[in-house]
């Protein structure tokens, strides 16, 4: 098997797997990563996702042959201690229910925030309809991306 | 004010109180509610005991307490709630408690299900008692060590105060408390004394969710684990002849290639074991396979034909009849009968079917997301003819459960498959096996027939045709049973092969929309105002001496004029259409206004107006929660829900194709609670049912057409008149 070089989290790791294997699944069983979550593996529903430089991608549909050189960033990666605005958002309203999905969501809203810090309810709401919440704590999300980004603001 | 209550524990059941090694005290409680109404669960799982709780706690030295929470948590929130109650009791500090799942017990434990909305009613006066009891052994132990009488002491916030004022903490006195006599009457507090229940909790895991720690059954792995792809029949119906696995088995990281199914060898399911989940399912894909004829391939077509034969037959059982309804026909001015149908549905719990099985000589080790670990742990145990002490089960964090997990199917798969492989394997279902191995909510008509006869309601007979099972328990004793002189239900089945089971609410999920939507047109057809017809219509039900009618009319009146209240029904804002609902099910009272707008030419649900009774909030974050959850799934599969057959095989199985509801249709859910002191209910279930009804009222308001079929989506023009 071929061996990739990946930078994830700031680190760079090594990876024997076949070329055609999902950055998930090496994440999720090469690198013990279990943050990043499977969902549909068809990249519907946004469990998966995590940042390649900077940008929210579906991680179950990217092969790892075409990652390396690039920077990947998982919600084990988001923050040292878990007090990225997103996630210390997360925790003030209480957003999950069974909570499987929620990681994708934060490294969903965390790069739209990075690129949007002042959205509107409406860009919230675009911005995260290509995650799916099955508990549909809907309500709670939008409201902890708007509360995110006030702090990210101050 | 406390309330004095007689101790319902037996010295027997605090035979496991004991010292810890360590320091500190294990509690241990075997404990039976109060509960008499026993409340039936499809029959799957009929045999699960819903009247038995039991919890532990542990308390260190230095005052730590640890609760273990004996239930599953599917992401309704017991979890926090439950170890909330018995801290409440047992007075320490929210903030000093560590909870932990507890794992299977089936020596201590005896209701360890997460199922029917039942864990907080049930477990309510068990926990008060479990942490009423263990404060006044610790106070008893403390009033020894001064000794003064122990109705000279108090305790609070996990200290200890005797009549000089002089303190111990919990932690001094556990490992005297741990080895005293139980009480035999403990004081349970007055509920305006209560600091921590109706106290916003978070989430208890909310640490781990966030930072993408391992809690779910699929972050679960140990040492030399296999991971297990299975091969099921492309079709319900279908048995498998013969596969051919050369491809497979010459795979990277495929370690064993196994049929099974039946725990005797043979079996129509064929599982690959690789070292990674990737190199298994790839592997999974190169399996040819042949396939013969069993049953009978069934597609939707010919269960809308059957289900319209039922509901057209005679075949019906009844399961409640009052009255004459055939004479309230014959006497009617005016008879209404309207067909409403509703289609199967996946359960779609974002974590698909996992499980992971340790079989070996000495021990079986099963470790995964289960809603019913102790059932599951029996047919395990009596499947590979084993007994139950080798079985050793522990719950994950569950990724959604909504019924699904209620049926070990998958847990029997992993338990076979490392019997037969002798070794650790993980099973774990991709999406598409998920969706097409389910075990769905059926899909079910209901024809409803109402008399009508000088400005009311004379007859009311509901029919209702399902696949595999009917309506349970007391659902046919919801209202509008009671309200009415001549009511009569009437249930008939088809047995299909292909599998259902319970869905989040099961049957008033969609009976709900039925039933409310058909009280609205009856309401049109009166001419009389929709809310005020259930209101005079509740006041028949109030002193009712039928045992079986168990929702309360005052509670039905409070939260029908709470939600009219909030949501500004009585005076709508211009283009906004209101749908109005009020339903009981699964113990809580609940009543719900949706608003739609009209949007670029498309009906659009803004928001929801919910009222609710579950008596205490025992976490009112929590329980937000599950209302907003709960509403908007209900609007989600009533608008898109859509599962159909062709052949025996489901015609879509993953989500570029089904539908679920997404951010931008979710409306926005605004909750008041009825405010009073009665046992909590839950809250898991009871307000998904109304949704639906309360957004196809509005629909119609908005569009002039009524919604008579589920999916909405497909069906909002249709328009269908008979009465």
């Amino acid at each position: 098997m071929p061996t990739y070089t990946l930078k994830i989290n700031g680190e760079d790791r090594s990876v024997d797997v076949s070329s055609d294997t999902p950055l998930l699944w090496a994440l999720r069983d090469h690198m013990d990563l279990v943050g990043t979550k499977y969902g549909c593996g068809i990249g519907q529903c946004g469990a998966c996702n995590v940042h390649v430089d900077g940008n929210a991608i579906q991680s179950c549909l990217v092969p790892v042959a075409q990652m390396e050189g690039k920077a990947i960033t998982t919600i084990e990666g988001l923050s040292e201690d878990g007090t990225h605005p997103v996630q210390e958002a997360w925790k003030e309203v209480d957003v999950p229910q069974c909570g499987y999905c929620q990681a994708g969501q934060i490294m969903t809203a965390s790069s739209f925030l990075d690129k949007n810090p002042n959205p509107t309810e409406d860009e919230i709401k675009s911005a995260m309809h290509g995650n799916i919440c099955r508990c549909a704590a809907y309500n709670r999300i939008q409201q902890a991306v708007a509360l995110a980004a006030e702090k990210m603001g101050e | 004010m406390s309330t004095t209550i007689s101790n319902s524990f037996s010295r027997r059941a605090f035979l496991r109180t004991s010292s810890l090694a360590g320091g500190g005290m294990l509690i241990g409680f075997n404990l039976f509610t109060a509960c008499k109404d026993e409340v039936k669960m499809p029959v799957d799982i009929a045999s699960l005991n819903f009247n038995d709780f039991n919890a532990f706690i542990k308390i260190a030295d230095n005052g730590m307490v640890t609760i273990y929470s004996p239930n599953p948590e599917i992401g309704q929130g017991v979890k926090t709630s439950m170890p909330m109650i018995i801290a409440e009791e047992l007075d320490v500090p929210w903030d000093q408690v560590h909870v932990e799942q507890g794992i299977l017990n089936t020596k201590d434990y005896t209701r360890q299900v997460a199922g029917g909305s039942q864990s907080i009613r049930h477990g309510w006066d068990a926990l008060r008692q479990t942490g009423a009891t263990a404060k006044q052994m610790l106070i008893n132990a403390a009033a020894a060590k001064w000794g003064v009488d122990a109705s000279e002491c108090s305790a609070s916030g996990g200290v200890i105060t005797n009549a000089k004022g002089e303190t111990l903490g919990y932690g001094d006195v556990v490992k005297e408390a741990s080895i005293l006599d139980v009480p035999e009457k403990v004081a349970l507090k007055d509920p305006k004394d209560y600091t921590i229940i109706g106290t916003d909790a978070g989430n208890v895991d909310i640490a781990k969710i966030v930072t993408g720690k391992p809690l779910f059954g699929l972050d679960y792995k140990t040492e030399g684990m296999a991971i297990a792809a299975v091969l099921r029949p492309p079709a319900f119906g279908k048995k498998l002849e013969s596969f051919d696995d050369s491809s497979a088995k010459k795979m990277e990281g495929v370690i064993d290639v196994i049929r099974f199914g039946d725990f005797k060898g043979g079996g129509d399911k064929v599982a690959v074991l690789a070292n990674t989940t990737w190199q298994a399912m790839k592997a999974k894909e190169a399996l040819s396979a042949e396939w013969s004829d069993g049953t009978p391939m069934e597609s939707t077509s010919n269960h809308d034909k059957l289900l319209t034969d039922l509901l057209d037959g005679n075949t019906f059982e009844t399961l409640r009849k009052d009255g004459d309804v055939k004479k309230a026909f014959r006497n009617a001015d005016q008879v209404v009968e309207r067909t409403y149908e509703s289609p199967f549905l996946p359960h779609n719990c974002m974590e698909p079917m996992n499980f992971y099985a340790n079989v070996s000589t000495d021990k079986i080790h099963l470790v995964g997301p289960i809603q019913t670990p102790e059932r599951t742990a029996g047919r395990v145990a009596e499947q590979l003819k084993r007994n139950i002490e080798d079985v050793h089960l522990e719950m994950t964090r569950m990724g959604g459960g909504f019924g699904r997990r209620l049926y070990g199917d998958f847990v029997m798969e992993a338990a076979e498959i490392s019997h037969l492989a002798k070794k650790p394997v993980k099973v774990v279902y991709s999406r598409e096996d998920d969706m097409a191995a389910g075990i769905y909510r059926p899909a079910i008509k209901y024809r409803i027939k109402a008399a009508l006869k000088d400005g009311k309601i004379t007859g009311y007979h509901l029919k209702e045709a399902s696949i595999n099972s009917n309506m349970y328990g007391l659902i046919p004793n919801f209202f509008p049973a009671g309200a009415l002189e001549n009511y009569q239900v009437d249930v008939a089945k088809y047995d299909s092969n292909i599998t259902t089971g319970a869905w989040r609410a099961p049957y008033t999920n969609f009976l709900s929309f039925a039933e409310q939507s058909f009280f609205d047109e009856i309401a049109e057809a009166l001419e009389v105002d929709p809310v005020q017809m259930r209101l005079d219509m509740l006041q028949k039900v109030k002193g009712t001496t039928d045992e079986r009618i168990q929702y309360s009319a005052e509670r039905m009146e409070d939260v029908i004029n709470l939600a009219v209240e909030k949501s500004g029904y009585r005076n709508p804002k211009d283009g906004v259409y209101q749908g109005f609902c009020a339903y009981y099910c699964h113990n809580t009272h609940v009543a719900e206004v949706a608003d739609v707008v009209i949007e670029n030419n498309e009906p659009v649900v803004k928001k929801v107006t919910v009222a609710v009774d579950c008596g205490i909030v025992v976490n009112p974050l929590g329980a937000l929660n599950q209302i907003e959850g709960g509403v908007v799934d209900g609007v989600g599969h009533s608008m898109y829900g859509n599962f159909t057959f062709k052949d025996g095989v489901p015609e879509v199985n993953n989500y570029d194709r089904y539908r679920l509801i997404r951010m931008k249709e979710a409306p926005k859910v605004e909750t008041h609670f009825v405010k009073n002191t009665l046992s909590p209910t839950g809250l898991g279930e009871p307000t998904l049912p109304p949704a639906g009804a309360a957004v196809s009222i509005a629909m119609k308001k908005a569009t002039g057409n009524r919604i008579y079929k589920q999916p909405f989506i497909s069906n909002m023009a249709e328009r269908e008149i008979i009465g």
